[in-house]
């Protein structure tokens, strides 16, 4: 292992150090990585100088796995074990994939859980095989950089919901990122059009990919994105036009594709030739279909026309997005267009058409989405001059709980500000009742049936008293990735009731040991070594923090207060060079607690600090 | 000054009902850029959660600040009037009148225009409300007579939620 580079304590400000932050783009076709270099963000390449790396991840019998554009190429020849659009497997159950139809793996039912899918290297859960693809792009950004990466920020779209953050956050600790932050995809592409540095504005952000379209309007007020509609299909986009545009070259043809083999040879032809019509009037439809060689020359009007019926599509769900924002078209101040359909000029033009206003298209659409991440991910990392960027971002869905009679009741609103906490009182329904079941899910209807399931736990050990006397207070709490946790506490007798809420479709902590013991992208560290080593670099990023931190406001400490901080990071240099991780642990924790009073004592300072020089009016 | 201050003192605002909604967004995004947990991404843990603790502090008063009625209830409570609506749903028999005339008369609504004209009474009669509200919290400082409308306009806005789900009914 290479000895690891540690700077002084609180030098990690310097400017000549930058911390390396990446944002990603972990999409359903395909995933990028980009990071703020010199000042600009740029999406990163492989060695081959490819930025896009296919979201595909295919399992071989020896247990090892291709990733990118080598797995896709198995494709055609081993599609069970060749796992694309894994995005919409996500905190997703057997049901939810059932639903979405079109995915011809060998699923497996975890019960109530995450689907599983069966390959030739055992069965894999959408996490692990989202840790592949993250892993990869992880390590291209440590070899771009020779250096260990900071930290990421992962793009999810604008409509996930717990469940799917959740399994995004999870594969990302999998494959060894430090998530900085999770961000909404439209908001990362208004991000790379520099929108959030306008003090206010309504934006359209249309993202149209291999698989997907997705419609976000965004208001931008006061330093807040906010989503104030989403629409969209999520079985519509560019591959459907490949299809349609394959049967029709293959019908005139005479010829017809059987395999799946050949049918994906066909849509990748009709793809080249799409593409090809993109900047040229005519182009070539070329494949060999069940051993005949078929070539169908293709006008961009036979395009537009096949491809008509689904950029329609589109437009309606625009449509009806504006519609459901209750905004004027003629309000929105400008349109993203994301994805790489959008490079279509039938697409640019419907969109213009639509909106009455001429769509930015100055920025790669594949690479908006990671480039705009990669800007809040250089802001979060601290770096010199980037620390003006403050996204403020929304709950995107409403949180309730389940009340009698399978009806929701709404918690946290969507839209809401995050983080956001909000406490509910509940009491007992019976007499000498001691235990109470709390069913949270997420959603916009009113019946438990039409919303998600997040999360049931029980409370228990309520004292025995007559019905209603009990006072449960719940609190949930949105952190600023808007991910849910929840306490619980009876009110009456101070029983505390801990609760710890594990996500319907996350993955328990025996799978997540095995999945970490399995490595991904660096599996020559042994897990010992490995968990010594994170400890260690807790430790410095710690003793960093501490350092500035004192630096930075120490004066509000008592010299009592300083003295006692003091010791416990001095205790902390101590160990941190041992080979004890448990006393590392220790230490880190004596620290962190050390600091408890002095930090609530600097939020303060900061609070004082924002009013500093705001006049408040006479009454 | 603290976390466990008022929301005005919170925000650096005066306690009253009248407030410019872009003053108290600019002053959000102030304390945001102080507290947010992303000005804290390299800290230590303590200083994480205490950012994060002050942040939801942050959004959940301007929450209660930004919305009228939520400001109203707010005041009321400050001044040892609480609006207890969910105990307190004795109204004035003049208005559960007024309130009927509306309800019947969006049932029997079937066009757009019938709907329309609905929405517009009710514009009026909250306009008013609001006025009576602004004028009992800021300038008579009656918040018995503020908490009762208050009340008053937790039925409108109730029904004005209904009279919109119409009207997008009605849109298709």
């Amino acid at each position: 292992m290479a000895l690891l580079q540690i700077s002084e304590p609180g030098a990690s400000l310097d400017p000549h150090t930058r911390r390396h932050a990446v944002g990603i783009d972990l999409g359903t076709t395909h995933s990028l990585v980009a990071a703020v270099r010199s000042g600009v963000a740029e999406c990163l390449p492989d060695r081959e100088g490819e930025v896009i790396l296919p979201s595909a991840v295919r399992y071989c019998a020896d247990g090892t796995a291709r990733i990118g554009r080598e797995a896709l190429a198995g494709a055609v020849s081993d599609p069970t074990n060749t796992i694309v659009s894994v995005k919409r497997l996500m905190g997703r159950g057997l049901a939810d994939v059932s639903k979405a139809g079109r995915l011809a793996y060998d699923f497996v039912d975890a019960e109530h859980g995450m689907v599983r899918v069966r390959t030739a290297a055992g069965i894999k859960s959408p996490v692990e095989i989202s840790a592949e693809i993250l892993a990869t792009l992880r390590q291209r950004a440590e070899d771009t950089f020779e250096a260990d990466l900071y930290g990421a920020v992962i793009t999810v779209p604008a409509y996930f919901d717990d469940a799917q953050r959740q399994a995004t956050k999870d594969a990302a600790e999998l494959a060894g990122l430090e998530v900085l932050r999770l961000i909404s995809e439209p908001t990362a592409a208004s991000i790379a059009y520099g929108l959030d540095n306008a003090s206010e504005g309504l934006y359209a952000v249309y993202d149209l990919g291999g698989g997907t379209f997705d419609i976000s309007l965004l208001r931008m007020r006061g330093g807040v994105f906010e989503v104030i509609a989403t629409g969209g299909d999520s079985a519509l986009g560019g591959d459907d036009i490949d299809a349609a545009l394959a049967d029709w070259a293959l019908a005139r043809a005479g010829v017809v594709a059987e395999s799946a083999g050949d049918r994906r040879a066909a849509a990748m032809a009709a793809r080249v030739a799409k593409e090809a019509l993109s900047s040229a009037d005519r182009a070539i439809f070329a494949c060999t279909v069940a051993g005949t060689k078929v070539e169908q020359a293709v006008a961009r009007a036979d395009l537009e026309a096949l491809a008509k019926p689904f950029v329609d599509r589109t437009i309606a769900a625009a449509r009806k997005a504006v519609r459901d924002a209750k905004v004027d078209k003629a309000a929105i101040d400008g349109i993203v267009l994301v994805g790489g359909s959008t490079r279509m000029p039938q697409v640019r033009r419907a969109v213009h058409e639509f909106f009455g206003r001429a769509p930015l298209t100055n920025l790669d659409p594949d690479q908006v989405v990671a480039l705009g991440a990669a800007r809040q991910a250089d802001a979060l990392a601290g770096n010199h001059g980037a620390s003006d960027l403050l996204l403020l971002d929304v709950v995107p869905l409403s949180l309730g709980i389940e009340t009698m009679g399978g009806l929701v009741e709404r918690i946290i609103e969507r839209n809401s500000p995050i983080p956001t906490a909000r406490a509910q009182s509940f009491t007992t329904f019976q007499d000498g009742q001691t235990a109470m079941s709390i069913h949270v899910v997420q959603g916009e209807r009113d019946l438990v049936a039409d919303c998600r399931s997040l999360a049931r736990f029980e409370l228990r050990g309520i004292p025995p008293m007559v019905a209603g006397a009990a006072r449960i207070q719940v609190t949930f709490t949105i952190d600023a990735d808007g991910l849910l946790s929840v306490e619980a506490r009876e009110e009456t007798s101070g029983v505390e009731a801990s609760v710890t809420v594990k996500p319907s479709y996350g993955l328990s902590d025996e799978e997540v040991t095995r999945m970490l013991g399995e490595g991904f992208g660096h599996a020559e560290d042994d897990m010992a070594a490995r968990a010594l080593r994170e400890a260690q670099v807790d430790a410095d990023r710690l003793l960093g923090a501490i350092a500035s931190a004192l630096a930075v406001d120490g004066e509000l400490l008592s010299s009592e207060e300083r003295a006692s901080i003091e010791r416990a990071a001095a205790d902390l240099r101590a160990t941190r060079d041992s080979t004890d991780r448990a006393a590392i642990e220790r230490s880190l924790k004596a620290l962190s607690d050390a600091t408890e009073a002095f930090a609530a004592e600097r939020m303060n300072r900061g609070i004082r600090r924002a009013l500093a020089g705001r006049r408040v009016e006479d009454l | 000054m603290n976390l466990v201050a008022d929301d005005f003192e919170l925000f650096g605002l005066p306690r009253r009902f009248a407030l410019e909604r872009g003053e108290l967004d600019a002053r959000r995004r102030a304390l945001q850029g102080e507290v947010h947990p992303d000005r804290f991404t390299a800290a230590d843990a303590a200083a994480k959660r205490a950012a994060m603790q002050s942040a939801v502090r942050v959004n959940e008063a301007h929450a209660r600040l930004a919305d009228p009625l939520k400001r109203a209830a707010y005041l009321c409570e400050l001044a040892g009037t609480p609006v207890r609506a969910e105990d307190n749903t004795a109204m004035p028999l003049d208005f559960l009148r007024e309130q009927m005339a509306w309800r019947e008369s969006l049932d029997d609504a079937g066009s757009r225009a019938e709907v329309d004209a609905v929405a517009r009474d009710l514009a009026s009669a909250r306009r008013g409300a609001y006025e009576r509200l602004a004028s009992a919290l800021d300038e008579r400082r009656d918040f018995t007579a503020a908490a009762q409308e208050v009340r008053a306009l937790m039925f409108i806005e109730r029904f004005a939620a209904d009279v919109d789900d119409r009207l997008v009914a009605l849109e298709g």
